[in-house]
């Protein structure tokens, strides 16, 4: 490796460093309010620590520990975290289309496992190919506190008055606000997106209370996105990586 | 649960998030020239992020007003250009503020 190579790999995880510090943050506050949840359902510190390493999303281990208290079947386990996880279908395959041609399968991999609603949206804030080193530099330090909150919310959650976990628990709607609404301002198109998912969501939320939170948000997106783009398809010079 | 079935739990739990995140992305290789499918896929975060917003925050907060308030304020200061971490504290702020009326 030369030393111009080594340099601007440094500089990546230093840039990762920097922006995986802030989603840790959010995400130990979030992942605390988690960890009294987990607790809740019988789930040791050792075991919440090695789930949250692993599974790292928010709505899919809710559920996960939602489903060991209630002593659910493996099968079903399985099957709800597809669904609230099939997001990260979407993104994943999006993303495919946002790193290296170059990148062979191991990388590919290991960058899939890094992808959570926030990492996703650091790599798509980048124009054109994202670096790797950037995302797993991000990525584990923010899966770190992730897994860190996980444990101090089992091992200390009823240390912390109701109001202070219920406030910490909107912490990570508000980091999704800052993902969502600077490219709403600059991109018209991405407003109305935004707008419509907003007030969709809260229908069928309210219409239909028997669709799980994870079906929703997979036939919504799917539904939504697919009107966007038949609707508003992307001029090319707005796809980033993709031109030759 | 014995805690063998929570690690059997555990360790499904995460086989199938894996699966999901990483298959895409480790199977398509080329770039996709649909222009269909690219405009989807580039739309598809904001709405899935979207979704899980609204009304989620709301239902969240400790009475619908107080997560109002936090949306509004959180949404005011992305607008504005604050980064990921002061937007989640300003809505945990405001969240936590005029939950207490």
């Amino acid at each position: 490796m030369n030393n111009r190579n080594r340099e601007s790999k440094r500089l990546m995880i230093r840039n990762g460093l920097r922006d995986g510090l802030p989603i840790g943050l959010g995400y130990f506050a979030v992942a605390f309010s988690l960890g009294i949840t987990a607790r809740g359902a019988g789930v040791s510190p050792l075991q919440g620590w090695v789930a949250s390493i692993l599974n790292h999303a928010s709505a899919g281990e809710y559920a996960l520990y939602a489903l060991i208290g209630a002593r659910a079947a493996v099968w079903e386990i399985a099957a709800v975290i597809f669904v609230t996880n099939m997001r990260y279908l979407l993104m994943s395959a999006a993303l495919s289309q946002r790193v290296s041609p170059d990148a062979g399968a191991g990388k590919r991999l290991v960058t899939g496992f890094c992808i959570t609603d926030e990492i996703f949206g650091l790599a798509v804030a980048r124009p054109g190919y994202v670096s790797c080193t950037y995302l797993w530099t991000a990525f584990i330090l923010a899966d770190l506190m992730w897994a860190g909150g996980t444990l101090c919310g089992i091992l200390a959650g009823n240390v912390l008055p109701a109001e202070v976990v219920i406030a910490l628990s909107v912490a990570i709607y508000g980091m999704f606000l800052a993902i969502i609404i600077p490219p709403a301002r600059k991109n018209r198109v991405v407003a109305g997106v935004v707008t419509v998912s907003f007030l969709l969501s809260f229908g069928a939320d309210r219409l239909l209370p028997s669709l799980s939170s994870g079906t929703r948000t997979v036939v919504l997106t799917v539904v939504i996105a697919a009107a966007a783009a038949l609707l508003f398809p992307l001029k090319d010079e707005e796809t980033g990586g993709e031109q030759a | 649960m014995t805690q063998n079935e929570i690690w059997i739990a555990i360790l499904v739990g995460a086989a199938v998030s894996l699966a999901v995140r990483a298959l895409p992305l480790t199977l398509i290789r080329k770039q996709i020239r649909n222009r269909f499918i690219r405009s989807f896929l580039y739309y598809v975060p904001y709405v899935t992020l979207a979704v899980m917003t609204f009304p989620a925050m709301i239902d969240a907060a400790r009475h619908p007003l107080a997560g109002a308030a936090a949306l509004a304020a959180g949404a005011a200061a992305a607008w504005l250009g604050a980064g990921l971490f002061p937007v989640a504290i300003i809505a945990c702020v405001v969240e936590y503020l005029a939950g207490l009326i």
